[in-house]
């Protein structure tokens, strides 16, 4: 009787344990399935795109359509489409390191990014921390300030600095009205306005991840290291600064990393003797119509890009680790 | 008046004309904008002292704690310390330490060195330093948990992390904020012992604020009930309990009856008092009440005897039904609603585990009371 009853508790229980097995490979599979879609959607629009370009910058220039050779076309068959993949090369990448032009390019893209970025630091922090300080009921406001200028077009806002920096432009009006310069500052086409233009264009990208990180900071720590015997000033470095540098890191790999390769700022602000790497491939591409060499170009950047991504993904994940 | 002396050691430089406070409010006002937190507040500190500061949430309680520490400024009025005026001082230079109410640890720091900071920033050297950190390790008894980061670490030993930076300093006043208010009921009861043994062994001055009555009770050594920014009574807890010199006092503390009434008749010492239905009530300690004035007898629940017969030879005497009892183990709570409508709670210690004459719903009762059980308020 009683291993009659056993046997029954022993069945049902099983029963439950293969269904709750079944209904666990079932979330698993619904998880994967929602993990799928970004991959897929990555997946197209980021690594299809990427082979081509890949591609391209194995194959050499010709005067046809599209203007590089082998086309991978299927006119001659399948064979005739591997005759073809065996004209491919990385000569490419050979004449890249070849001419010292591109060199230099890269290296000369990596400060000029690097100075921005370091000055874009040293401008968003501030704001970023009287925005996380500001009354609670202002905040919002200030947050919509720092986007605002993303309602109007990057070219215009970046075509409207010609206008301030120009020798004529409205900077020198103002500082030769009041008396400060005689003769205008020459600041268009050279690398401070570059500066200027990526401080300013990238700014909102270094305060929004430092005003998060701030602002979920715990006043009370800043009034304990006070108590404890810390200076304001001292605090912050022993305490703020630390626990924002996630805030820190991500905002500097955002501005830096898309500032590598700026075209358009360098190319409306800064002068003929600014090389950055962003021009050097616009070149290739539209005026020497030189599709491989300028993909090997980007292959390249990307290859030099990924270093600071993995470390702005590395410092994502520590930051969450913290946050648990 | 009978003496009320602490429980936990002969300590009273209160009482002593002599003493010197250790910390002086005078006239002390805090305005934030239109709101007024702290009103013309005067207060006296000892040194050694288990100093409690007990009141709801906004009256004021906490804004006096940041007033000590330096993070806010009074108004006006003054603050002294040890004989010096703190107005002007910051933070950063004053012999207060600040234990706060979210325990405020570093968290990118070790146990080690969040306990080590207040001591590094004195600019000790390396060696005693860490001699001072193992020091309170042991003393919150942590020793193994040096090395870990404050998210590993539980709530309880987070709490004894930041007692332990704290006192790190050996300040000269500490400053607890709700320090046991983020603990379970049960851990929160060990630390109370825990904290009082630690401020003994130390030899410092505790102020401590918190909104548990039953938590300054257990610790203090006496205790400034506020209520909207005042000074309603500073007392030891005994006087607090046995003697509130106000309603609002005699109602914040632990449990109460109240019969509103005027005094009829005044001797010496004693006074009749008529309830407005009439009753009379027999008092033996009037204090300050004259004839004709509108007073209130408080008197808690454990004075009140309940029984099922007309008590012989007591004072004070009235008729009720039981309207509702609660059995809690160590004693039993009932309400008895008077044949007047006022509902009285009493209680009874359980001292025999049966009882031939229980009472039970709806049962007539009498309570009962001596003449001194109770206090007379007139405020």
């Amino acid at each position: 009787m009683s291993n009659v009853a056993l046997s029954a508790d022993e069945a049902a229980g099983s029963g439950s344990a293969s269904r709750s097995i079944l209904s666990r490979a079932r979330s698993a599979l619904l998880g994967r399935l929602v993990i799928i879609v970004p991959y897929l959607w990555l997946l197209i629009f980021f690594l299809v795109p990427f082979i081509i370009v890949f591609k391209i910058s194995l194959s050499q220039t010709a005067i046809a359509m599209p203007p590089y050779v082998p086309a991978l076309s299927l006119d001659d068959g399948i064979g005739g489409l591997f005759a073809q993949f065996g004209e491919m090369s990385f000569d490419n990448y050979v004449w890249l390191t070849e001419d010292a032009l591109y060199f230099n390019a890269y290296i000369s893209s990596i400060v000029i990014a690097g100075i921005s970025t370091l000055l874009t630091l040293l401008v968003g922090y501030p704001i970023a921390y009287g925005m996380a300080r500001a009354p609670s009921t202002l905040r919002p406001t200030l947050l919509m300030l720092v986007i605002l200028p993303f309602w109007t077009s990057f070219l215009i806002r970046v075509y409207a600095w010609i206008g301030i920096l120009k020798p004529e432009g409205l900077l020198n009006q103002f500082l030769q009205g009041i008396g400060v310069i005689d003769d205008p500052l020459l600041i268009m086409n050279t690398n401070t306005a570059i500066y200027i233009g990526i401080v300013y264009s990238y700014l909102p990208f270094m305060i929004l991840p430092l005003y998060a990180s701030l602002e979920k900071m715990d006043y009370s720590l800043i009034e304990a290291a006070q108590d404890l015997g810390c200076p304001p000033i001292s605090a912050f470095w022993k305490i703020t600064f630390p626990l924002s540098l996630p805030g820190v890191i991500a905002g500097c790999m955002l501005v830096f990393i898309p500032a590598v390769g700026e075209f358009v700022i360098p190319d409306l602000l800064g002068g003929s003797q600014t090389l950055m790497i962003g021009k050097t491939l616009w070149n290739e591409f539209f005026n020497n119509r030189d599709w491989p060499v300028s993909s090997a170009v980007a292959v390249i950047l990307l290859l030099l890009l990924i270093v600071p991504i993995m470390i702005f993904q590395a410092a994502q994940a520590r930051a969450q680790e913290q946050a648990r | 008046m009978k003496s009320l002396g602490s429980i936990r050691r002969e300590f009273a430089p209160w009482n002593d004309p002599q003493a010197k406070a250790y910390i002086s409010f005078e006239n002390v006002t805090k305005r934030f904008g239109d709101f007024t937190a702290v009103n013309n507040l005067s207060l006296s500190i000892y040194e050694k002292e288990f100093f409690a500061l007990l009141g709801a949430s906004g009256c004021g309680k906490s804004t006096l704690l940041r007033m000590l520490a330096g993070f806010d400024e009074p108004t006006t009025g003054r603050i002294l310390l040890d004989g010096q005026d703190m107005r002007g001082i910051p933070p950063y230079r004053r012999p207060v330490n600040m234990m706060f109410q979210s325990y405020a640890l570093f968290p990118h720091m070790t146990v080690e060195a969040n306990i080590g900071f207040g001591l590094k920033q004195e600019g000790m050297a390396k060696a005693e330093i860490e001699q001072r950190v193992a020091e309170m390790l042991k003393l919150v008894k942590l020793e193994q948990f040096a090395k870990r980061k404050p998210h590993q670490l539980s709530g309880g030993q987070r709490q004894r992390v930041a007692l332990a930076r704290s006192v790190a300093k050996r300040p000269k006043v500490l400053l607890l904020d709700e320090p046991l208010g983020a603990l379970d009921k049960k851990l929160r009861e060990e630390t109370q012992f825990e904290l009082m043994d630690l401020q003994q062994s130390l030899g410092l001055t505790f102020v401590v604020v918190t909104h548990d009555q039953e938590e300054a009770m257990t610790m203090a050594d006496r205790i400034a009930i506020l209520d909207k920014g005042e000074v309603m009574q500073v007392a030891t807890p005994a006087e607090v309990y046995e003697a509130p010199i106000s309603r609002f006092v005699a109602g914040f503390v632990g449990n109460v009856n109240m019969f509103e009434g005027t005094v009829a008749a005044r001797d010496a010492d004693s006074a009749r008092i008529t309830g407005a239905s009439g009753a009379e009530i027999v008092v033996g300690n009037a204090g300050e009440a004259a004839a004709g004035n509108a007073v209130a007898f408080a008197i808690r629940p454990e004075k009140i005897k309940v029984s099922s017969r007309r008590p012989e030879g007591v004072a004070n005497a009235m008729e009720g039904e039981v309207y509702d009892l609660a059995y809690l183990g160590d004693m039993t709570v009932y309400h008895v609603r008077l044949d007047d409508g006022q509902v009285v709670k009493a209680s009874a210690l359980n001292s025999s585990r049966a009882s031939d004459d229980a009472l039970s719903w709806n049962d007539r009762a009498w309570i009962s009371f001596p003449p001194d059980a109770g206090v007379v308020l007139t405020r």
